[in-house]
């Protein structure tokens, strides 16, 4: 039933609660709370508020993964959180370690992902008084997490803890945050955490109104050209299979979103893979086209719809949403359900009363496949192409094979050129857009699911963010090929400079950037270097089965953009397939 | 890369407006903002007002006053919130609003709610009398004077207030303070949990 990858946890719960000591301390409580709650890793870095809880897991069976930077530490919970489905834990001290957390916090708030962050803090009576390593934590998160708790008590930490696990996970997912005054944590007490429990204001909403169902149902059902939309949501509430077999069965073309990347498989013929700035030519026409959509897990955001005067503007929208401040806040829903994705997936299957009659329309998405087939162009005697080398990637790998990525370009082709076919196989930073998440995206990847795959594609510029990362990926004998789609720029940046700004190339070119391979070496990993055409199989080969992360220095050819491309706010359907047709928009 | 331009391609008729409702191609259309009174029921409990606060302000949502204060129950502290906002606003602040944490419940009260603002005026002692009598005529009442100044408390609608300040002004207004509205339903309805 679970689409989650599976985390040993349960075993580990029984045999824990017979051998559990009581607890003595505030920070005592609060691992216990972790362990109650199934936290298999912790990603963290080490400081002085925090002390007392990091000395309070050297009793613990909780595996904690030291980080080389508190940025990364809550990355690698965010990712290992979009794994496992599961809230991904990470500790930082007081200051500057909770405003390094910070990026991470914001950018799985973005993306709804589960994290739970827990942060040293100066002591009680210093708060306030702008001791050394204060900063108002709480204050600085409130806007960025679904709650930010302040510990005030050692009895209650406990307390503090497992709820914010429990809101980490309940209904839309988010992070949370517990700030630990480090008397609290090192303050007596014999009170056990409670069971982790949603705060009594907190509703999670399961089934959809069976009334507003059946509409939309109706709606969808006497459709032309109908359309479904499936977002990171699908995935979060482990809703994909659901998903299939609803658009399998009543045979509806399937979009989806960038989070919502391997919610439904893109080498099925109704897959019209992703739509957006850079989706997919025919996910784009379909999407404009449309005269209903059924829009599940999606914030429409501002990268997807483009202008929202031409998103999708002869289509009724039947949006299922779990948040109900989702609808209706950047598009109209006609018909909003609010639930859980899978459970209205499975109320909407049953209302049904036939499938859409919608042959000429699949038809047409069909002849936009062949009209704008995402290809690319690899002269011999010119530099590798970016494109080719996600794809040969592609080919050799599993349909498990986890994908993760840095922010930019590179991010654009290993979405496009990969084939994705299952849920939680990518991981990426879409909200937020966070360059240098995917060093350490990789490493809780790898730890969230080490029988898989783990591919981490980065540009230089994201790489050089992050790259202190490899130090941990080494020290815990990681499986991960990092490639670094390597073209000595910002290339996003670039290529919006020479679209839009007369090519005027500020502080966008790095032509000062290290060599990777060396750099990998020094950090103790294996490091390779492409140049051409010539080794690319072969070395991707050999970066594979190295036992232990290994980095690819792909040098790519600097002058390669992404295409397709909707200017920002522009129309989807106007998509430029090229860099003239920018000029025409 | 292959296939039709942009100029090329099947196109939709329709169109949406800037809040993403669908609307006719040809007609303008826009929504005019209104006044609503949000009433919410919060927990009463350190850093909650910072946190509405800030949610209005990062979504940009135009607040006209916010007043917050005890209820019956001491765990449960009520505030009161006008905003002028077009429709599809009023209706996201209310769901962002219901969305917080430690938000017990929010709803927006009709427009015959009971409203009422106080407001402290301080003028120039110079006039007592007239201060008086322009106090009497908005059924205000001085809490206190000196050689230098006086000073009187008004309360009643938002209309109401502004009357008299205006009216005050006569007297050399040295300071004012306003509390922003306080407002209950007419009738025997409560602010139950979530509605």
């Amino acid at each position: 039933m679970s689409e989650r990858a599976s985390v040993p946890k349960e075993d580990e719960d029984a045999e824990s609660e017979t051998e559990q000591e009581p607890v003595t301390t505030g920070a005592q409580s609060v691992i216990r709370a972790l362990e109650n709650a199934g936290t298999d890793y912790v990603f963290g870095v080490q400081g002085g508020a925090i002390m007392p809880v990091y000395d309070a897991l050297y009793d613990s069976d909780i595996n904690h993964v030291t980080m080389a930077h508190e940025q990364g530490a809550s990355h690698a919970a965010d990712a290992y959180g979009i794994v496992t489905g599961d809230p991904g834990v990470c500790f930082a001290t007081s200051g500057p370690g909770a405003t390094n957390l910070v990026t991470g916090i914001a950018d799985a708030n973005m993306d709804s992902d589960p994290v739970i962050a827990l942060t040293g803090q100066v002591p009680t009576e210093f708060v306030g008084n702008d001791a050394f390593q204060e900063t108002d934590t709480v204050g600085i998160t409130q806007p960025i997490t679904k709650e930010s708790y302040f510990a005030a008590d050692s009895d209650t930490v406990g307390d503090n803890v497992s709820e914010a696990f429990a809101l980490a996970d309940a209904g839309r997912q988010g992070p949370t945050l517990v700030d630990l005054p480090k008397d609290v944590t090192q303050g007596e007490t014999e009170v056990e955490p409670g069971k982790p429990e949603t705060p009594d204001t907190y509703d999670v909403p399961e089934e959809a109104d069976d009334a507003n169902v059946q509409e939309a149902a109706e709606a969808l059902s006497e459709a032309d050209r109908p359309v479904i939309l499936s977002g990171g949501g699908v995935i979060k509430a482990n809703a994909s299979s659901a998903l299939r077999e609803f658009a399998k069965e009543y045979e509806i073309p399937v979009i989806t979103t960038m989070p919502g990347i391997g919610s439904f498989p893109e080498d099925h013929e109704l897959s019209l893979e992703w739509a957006g700035m850079h989706g997919t030519g025919y996910a784009n026409m379909a999407i404009t086209n449309t005269d209903c959509m059924l829009a599940i897990g999606t914030r429409f955001d501002d990268r997807l719809t483009g202008g929202v005067d031409s998103f999708a503007p002869d289509a009724d929208i039947i949006h299922v949403d779990i948040d109900p401040a989702e609808i209706s806040k950047n598009i109209y829903a006609d018909y909003p359900l609010i639930g859980d994705a899978r459970e209205v997936l499975r109320q909407l299957f049953d209302a049904m009363p036939r499938a859409p009659d919608a042959d000429e329309w699949r038809e047409q998405c069909q002849e936009w496949k062949s009209e704008y087939p995402m290809t690319y162009e690899m002269p011999e005697d010119e530099p590798l192409k970016p494109q080719y080398v996600v794809e040969t990637f592609s080919d050799l790998t599993p349909d498990d094979t986890i994908v993760c990525t840095g922010v930019g370009q590179h991010q654009m082709w290993a979405s496009q050129f990969w084939e994705y076919t299952e849920p939680r196989t990518w991981v990426s930073s879409h909200g937020l857009g966070t360059m240098g998440y995917g060093v350490p995206a990789a490493i809780g990847a790898k730890l969230a699911a080490p029988d898989q795959e783990v591919v981490c594609f980065d540009g230089d510029g994201s790489f050089l963010m992050t790259v202190q990362g490899l130090s941990v990926a080494v020290r815990e004998q990681l499986d991960i090929t990092y490639v670094v789609l390597n073209n000595e720029a910002v290339g996003m940046v670039r290529q919006w400079q020479d679209g839009f700004y007369e090519g005027r190339r500020m502080a966008s070119e790095y032509p000062w950037i290290p060599q990777f391979d060396k750099l990998a070496e020094a950090f103790g990993a294996r490091g390779f270097t492409l140049e051409s055409y010539e080794n690319v199989e072969e070395t991707i080969q050999e970066a594979r089965d190295y036992d232990g992360p290994s980095v690819i220095d792909a040098h790519i050819d600097p002058g390669e953009n992404v295409f397709p491309m909707v200017p920002s706010g522009g129309d989807n359907g106007l998509f430029a397939l090229e860099e003239d047709h920018l000029d025409q928009l | 890369m292959p296939g039709p331009a942009p100029d090329e391609r099947m196109r939709p008729k329709g169109r949406r407006n800037t809040q993403g409702i669908r609307v006719d191609p040809e007609a303008e259309v826009t929504h005019e903002p209104r006044q609503a009174v949000l009433s919410a029921l919060v927990k009463h409990r350190p850093g909650v007002l910072s946190e509405v606060s800030a949610l209005f302000s990062r979504r940009q949502f135009n607040i006209e006053s916010l007043t917050v204060g005890p209820t019956v129950d001491e765990d449960t502290a009520r505030m009161t919130i006008l905003i002028e906002e077009p429709e599809p606003g009023i209706d996201q602040a209310k769901k962002q609003l219901r969305k917080l944490v430690p938000v017990v419940s929010v709803r927006e009260l009709e427009g015959e709610s009971v409203r009422r603002e106080l407001a402290l005026v301080k003028v120039s002692g110079e006039k007592p009398d007239d201060v008086n009598a322009v106090a009497d005529m908005y059924d205000g009442q001085a809490v206190d004077a000196s050689t230098d100044s006086v000073t009187v408390e008004i309360t009643g609608s938002k209309q109401k207030i502004d009357a008299a300040v205006e009216a005050f002004k006569q007297f050399d207004v040295q300071e004012i303070v306003r509390t922003g509205a306080a407002a209950l339903e007419r009738g025997p309805k409560t602010l139950e949990k979530d509605v």
